[in-house]
């Protein structure tokens, strides 16, 4: 990629980069919270809340015979305990399960009629929720068009979607982007096809909890032969204090559509650790294309590892249809804990997946997470690259599944896992399992641990370059493959983050 | 220009000195030459200078215009204006060798309170730079240092040293490692630098270098004290002789 670093020589990125490090007095710049009147649903988690959620958002009966058997198998099951994290548990019943910003209690039929407070929040977050150009802001670049490109966004505050915008325009498209709780009502058939059948009920004691209880979400569907006319993304938002967020995605690309999807996450700074526990569920037909790009930020916890937000995260591809394809790329810098493996089922002959991570922990944090490959189909392609990046004293853990089945006749994995270690503090552990039940595929794993080296350092400064800008600059360079992956505006927003949350971990 | 006085330095990990009290000056617009056996601390004298961790100085001073060089971080002395072509430059994978120059043009113009060299300017002038490197786009695309050849590695330290422009260049083994060809564009590019507000000190093994880039005065460094200051010739002598007859003549 020639042009790569073309976008690194541009106006206003590096520089960013260095204000970025250079005004932090405050560590996690999105630490700050929105006094903003909430109504609460009582503490806890019962067959009443659930029914509760329900009726809030007004669903109809099948939704809340789903969520109920959901709660019910729940209720049976136990969190699991295989993931290298230690976390103080979880009083399930000490959180609340619902808060919405008490003027959405109408929903708003325009972003006009949007409470200004929480419009400011997002505005703040750099997220405007006006429908405007986001310029790519970046002279010099010789491949990006003249006019700027359009992102639509869907804001989720809390427990509730505050509004999407560009709905009139991808809609004239055939695109459908809309809270979920929104799909639930004007797409139940839809919904009702697709929720579920990539990330079962049954799945897993985060997922089947979330299934009872998610309050709200994305919902995308991409027609038939249609390439959604702008990139599509979600920003999660928790503010209120003791408050999951149990969000829920479906995407659903049908044949030949191509979507690309960015979700960005942040949440105010607490001294109280917060669970966050999403499920999204990608579903592929024939020929459909699907890049899911996270920027996961939420609050780490401070240096001493109090607070964080607990990031308890199933997602899921299924790809159905022959030589659909999908491409999870994710940016993991904030949560106290993260338990997220980004999967990929390659159901349908020549399907490819792919999956690019850099899962950077500071101080305390701890992270736990990788992917699966799943190889059904004939002819099937997968492709892992994961960075791990560790300073402080945080753990930072690459788990990894791929799996050829005896139908996945010349199937092809490739796997990359670096872990780039910065002081003697921290840990890098990588754990791949592998499993082949056919003789014609073919899987091959690389794994590498280094240091961030003196030489490197001690040549970066001696040009002129501060400690922070170094190690950012050294560690950017080491996670190059999966910035690469990122969309052009993710990924220098990801290059700014590898600095500030990188910040003081060295001298 | 650079003036260092009585000049001690200790390993930091070990009980071992190896710079005794170096006494050197080199005035703006000069080119000095250090020559010396192996071990004689000429490296470290170099790195000392630039700021490198692993060294304790128990003795004497060095400063740069009069600015006092050893208590300032390494990229503070870059900003003043110092410069140390390494002996073995360093790889930075997948940082690519122009994101690598601006970041390190615009943190030192930062730290000396000027603007940033916009993204044009410095497309400009790298490029300009670059080709009397013989350094191609591509060169310039490339991850540091990553799969260079010796030649492009020093012709690439060159190019950087272009490019920031100090008042003080330090060239440690330079010519190592390097084909007669590569030893004139070398040479070459750092001729083309010499002004007479900037001073060079160039470290070398052999004469031939010295052939190329006349050096005003050379030193003979030994035993981690310079013994001997002479004019070019001194550098011929050392070329025909070897260290012997001097290391005899002032013991």
């Amino acid at each position: 990629m020639g042009s790569a670093d073309e976008v690194n020589v541009k106006e206003g990125v590096e520089e960013e980069t260095v204000e970025a490090v250079k005004s932090l007095g405050e560590k996690y710049k999105y630490g700050w919270e929105t006094d903003i009147e909430m109504e609460y649903a009582p503490k806890g988690v019962s067959e009443d809340i659930v029914k509760l959620i329900s009726e809030k958002n007004d669903e109809p009966t099948w939704m809340l015979d789903w969520r109920l058997q959901a709660f019910r198998r729940w209720e049976q099951m136990v969190e699991p305990d295989w993931a290298l994290i230690d976390y103080p548990k979880i009083d399930f019943q000490d959180i609340y399960y619902y808060a919405r910003p008490k003027s959405m209690e109408e929903k708003p039929k325009s972003l006009d009629e949007v409470d200004p407070k929480l419009l400011a929040t997002y505005e703040k977050l750099g997220i405007p929720l006006k429908e405007q150009m986001i310029l790519a802001g970046v002279e010099g670049a010789e491949d990006t068009p003249a006019e700027g490109r359009k992102v639509a966004v869907d804001a989720v505050f809390d427990s509730v979607s505050v509004g999407t915008t560009f709905q009139a325009e991808l809609k004239k498209a055939g695109v459908i982007f809309c809270s979920i709780s929104e799909a639930i009502k004007e797409h139940p058939e839809l919904v009702q096809q697709y929720l579920g059948t990539v990330v079962p009920q049954t799945d897993n004691f985060y997922a089947t909890l979330n299934s009872a209880v998610f309050s709200d979400g994305s919902f995308v569907y991409i027609p038939p032969g249609t390439k959604c006319p702008m990139e599509l993304s979600t920003y999660f938002r928790i503010n209120a204090e003791n408050t999951g967020q149990f969000e829920r995605t479906l995407i659903i690309a049908d044949k030949g559509a191509y979507v690309s999807y960015l979700e960005g996450c942040t949440a105010p700074q607490r001294d109280t650790a917060q669970l966050h526990a999403a499920v999204v569920e990608l579903v592929l037909l024939e020929d459909a294309e699907i890049k899911y790009s996270t920027v996961q930020n939420w609050f780490p916890g401070d240096e001493e590892g109090k607070g964080g937000i607990y990031n308890f995260v199933t997602k899921r591809a299924d790809c159905r249809g022959d030589r659909s394809k999908v491409m999870w790329t994710q940016v993991e810098t904030g949560s106290a804990v993260t338990w997220k493996y980004p999967s990929c089922i390659l159901r349908g002959d020549e399907s490819q997946g792919e999956f690019y991570s850099i899962a950077i922990t500071n101080n305390y944090q701890q992270a736990d997470t990788g992917t699966k490959m799943v190889h059904l189909g004939k002819d099937t392609r997968s492709r892992i690259v994961s960075k791990g990046i560790s300073a402080g004293r945080a753990q930072n853990t690459y788990r990894g599944l791929v799996s050829m089945h005896p139908r996945a006749q010349n199937s092809r994995n490739y796997t990359q896992c670096d872990s780039l270690l910065i002081g003697d503090q921290c840990g890098a552990h990588t754990v791949p399992y592998i499993e082949v039940k056919n003789n014609s595929s073919r899987v091959e794993h690389e794994a590498t641990t280094s240091k961030v080296d003196d030489e490197q350092m001690f040549y970066c400064q001696s040009r002129g370059m501060g400690e922070e800008e170094a190690v950012a600059l050294i560690v950017n360079g080491f996670a190059k493959e999966v910035l690469q992956a990122l969309p052009m505006e993710f990924a220098m927003e990801a290059q700014q983050l590898v600095a500030i949350s990188l910040e003081g971990s060295v001298g | 220009m650079l003036n260092i006085k009585g000049l001690k330095v200790k390993l930091e990990e070990e009980d071992k000195t190896i710079l005794k009290g170096v006494d050197l000056e080199v005035p703006a617009g000069m080119v000095h030459a250090i020559m010396g056996p192996n071990g004689s601390g000429k490296s470290t004298l170099s790195y000392v200078l630039s700021g490198r961790s692993g060294y304790e100085v128990t003795g004497g001073t060095a400063t740069l215009d009069g600015v006092d060089l050893l208590d300032m971080a390494p990229e503070e002395r870059a900003a003043a204006g110092l410069f140390l072509a390494f002996q073995y430059p360093v790889e930075i994978p997948g940082v690519g060798n122009m994101t690598f120059l601006r970041t390190a043009v615009n943190a030192q113009r930062k730290m000396r309170g000027e603007d940033d060299l916009s993204a044009t300017d410095f497309l400009k002038t790298i490029r300009a730079k670059a080709k009397a490197l013989k350094i191609d786009a591509e060169m310039l695309k490339r991850p540091v240092n990553v799969g260079f050849s010796g030649g492009e590695k020093k012709r690439n330290e060159i190019l950087q040293m272009a490019m920031l422009e100090p008042k003080m260049c330090i060239l440690d083994e330079t010519d190592s490692g390097l084909d007669v060809d590569a030893m004139k564009l070398v040479s070459e590019g750092v001729n083309a630098l010499r002004d007479e507000g900037r001073s060079f000190l160039v470290i070398t093994h052999y004469q031939r270098l010295l052939d190329h880039i006349k050096p005003d005065v050379v030193h003979i460094l030994a035993r981690g004290r310079i013994v001997k200051s002479g004019g070019p010739e001194l550098a011929l002598e050392v070329e025909n002789n070897g260290y012997s007859d001097i290391l005899a003549e002032v013991a």
